[in-house]
């Protein structure tokens, strides 16, 4: 029983180990201190920089990048892909643009985007946005065209007209693959505008934060700012995951 | 109403003539798969509430037949009218095979029950009545806040069944409706269906790949041919409900089903 108690420990044991394995090697001076800093001085940095410093505000500014990309993503691509994913014929004659324009780099339209919105935050969260969605899109329509087959004739035979087997039933079955799209659409952006917080012209953001501190060889504050993107990532992450446990308590079942 | 303002019939022979005549008339019905012509001209009656079983040999378009029916698969030509009426115009159940697929999951179990009438628009209030109404009246005893999928295939079935039967269907089409079950939970909805027949009368159509259960719930069998599908028998069985384990035991439900039997090896045989 007590063994059954210690397993909820278990995810912690890699952290240990890798913490213990860091300390060791600070400790032993296998690599340069000035390039690896000890966990101490980097957790200092970190505390330090959340609520005494910059990277706090760094933070959330890319917080609200990353969240107000996936909104606007999620506006568009959602319905967009629930019209496209409700015919097939629809879906396959645009099929090639979509594959096409999820498979760019986003990073590649960054010149295209700092044309259209110059230097700001128009531009971060615009590019951000358009690779979230097209992978949102993606798996909208997908999520709608595989919509079980049995439970539309259900609904058809129950005789629901057309538009309500879309509302009450497309729509439904496709919420689980929806999450997914949501899921890896907010990863994306997230990447997205930390790329673009290091290269465009920026004043602040998780990215530019990372950028900065290499360039003043401040490494702490470096590491503290690679583990706060960390800890953002998987925080959104786990976000969307409570909310599509909360919402699609059926998926999977 | 407007029916007997137009026919020169009397009350009572226009009552006669609903209680005899066919419920459902199937005239000149064909259909053609890719690779067979499944229904060739196929004309048939379906009696008014009688409970009727379809069987025979495997892909002689059992399925099809009741998909055909209620509309879940275009014929290529023939006429299908019920009482004289388009489908569109009466009020039908359908119990798919695949329950887990044919339920919502994302409603609980009494709102997948009042779903039908929600479609048909009836009002909040007289839905939640009308579920009360059947789970009282079949004395089901499920709590129906269950989601489907926290459910056993068996209650699932039950719900399914209920949720076909919810809007007063004039007749219930049923394909398979046990055979995604295990053989203890399928005698237990041979007995619920029964009741159910029992107690409602309604004109049903039971696709079954089982000729016990199939003569067992049934006051006629139909037994197809291999395809292009014909009726080669419409055997009578009026053996009294409720019917028991102990019916099965009686000489004039071995003696149809041993008929139905040597039919059905007849017929894969010419195969």
């Amino acid at each position: 029983m007590n063994w059954k108690r210690m397993q909820v420990l278990l995810p912690f044991v890699g952290v240990i180990v890798l913490l213990a394995i860091w300390s060791f090697a600070t400790w032993m001076r296998v690599v340069d201190p000035v390039l690896l800093p000890s966990p101490i001085a980097t957790f200092k940095a970190m505390w330090a920089g959340m609520f005494h410093g910059k990277l706090g505000i760094d933070f959330v500014k890319t917080v609200e990048r990353t969240i107000y990309s996936t909104i606007i993503a999620a506006l568009i691509a959602i319905p967009l892909g629930i019209l496209l994913g409700s015919s097939e014929k629809l879906y396959r004659s645009v099929e090639f643009l979509i594959d096409f324009f999820r498979s760019t780099p986003a990073s590649a339209m960054f010149p295209l985007f700092l044309v259209l919105f110059g230097v700001g935050d128009r531009t971060k969260i615009s590019v951000a946005a358009f690779g979230a969605a097209l992978v949102i899109l993606f798996n909208v329509a997908y999520g709608v065209m595989n919509a079980r087959k049995t439970r539309i004739l259900a609904a058809r035979v129950m005789g629901a007209s057309r538009v309500r087997v879309l509302w009450d039933v497309m729509l439904l079955e496709s919420l689980p693959q929806t999450f997914v799209g949501l899921r890896n659409g907010v990863s994306l952006a997230l990447v997205i505008v930390v790329v673009a917080e290091m290269f465009i012209g920026s004043v602040d953001g998780l990215g530019q934060r990372v950028f900065e501190a290499q360039q003043m060889f401040d490494m702490p504050a470096m590491y503290a700012a690679i583990f706060a993107a960390g800890a953002l990532g998987y925080g959104l992450n786990l976000l969307f995951l409570t909310i599509e446990r909360r919402f699609v308590h059926w998926s999977g079942k | 109403m407007q029916a007997a303002a137009a026919m020169p019939l009397s009350e009572n022979a226009r009552a006669a003539a609903t209680r005899t005549a066919p419920h459902v008339t199937i005239r000149g019905l064909s259909k053609r798969f890719s690779d067979a012509t499944i229904y060739d001209n196929f004309d048939f009656d379906i009696p008014r509430g009688k409970l009727m079983s379809v069987f025979g040999p495997n892909g002689c378009g059992k399925s099809t037949l009741i998909n055909m029916i209620a509309g879940l698969f275009p014929m290529d030509s023939g006429e299908i009218l019920f009482d004289g009426q388009p489908l569109n115009k009466i009020k039908f159940g359908y119990v798919f095979q695949n329950y887990r697929e044919a339920m919502f999951p994302w409603l609980r179990a009494f709102d997948n029950v009042a779903y039908p009438l929600k479609v048909m628009g009836v009002p909040k209030a007289e839905r939640t009545a009308r579920v009360e109404r059947i789970v009282a009246n079949l004395n089901v005893k499920i709590d129906l806040n269950l989601y489907p999928y926290q459910m056993s295939g068996g209650q699932q079935q039950l719900v399914s069944i209920m949720r076909a039967l919810v809007v007063d269907p004039e007749i219930l089409f049923l394909d398979e409706p046990f055979s995604a079950l295990d053989y203890e939970m399928t005698l237990f909805m041979r007995e619920q269906l029964q009741r159910v027949f029992v107690e409602t009368n309604t004109t049903t159509v039971l696709v079954s790949h089982d000729l016990e259960e199939a003569v067992y719930l049934s006051d006629r069998i139909l037994l197809l041919s291999r395809h292009p599908a014909r009726p080669v028998e419409f055997v009578h069985y009026d053996a009294p409900r409720p019917r028991t384990d102990k019916t099965m035991t009686e000489a004039e439900f071995i003696n149809i089903k041993a008929h139905c039997l040597e039919i059905f090896q007849r017929e894969v045989r010419k195969g």
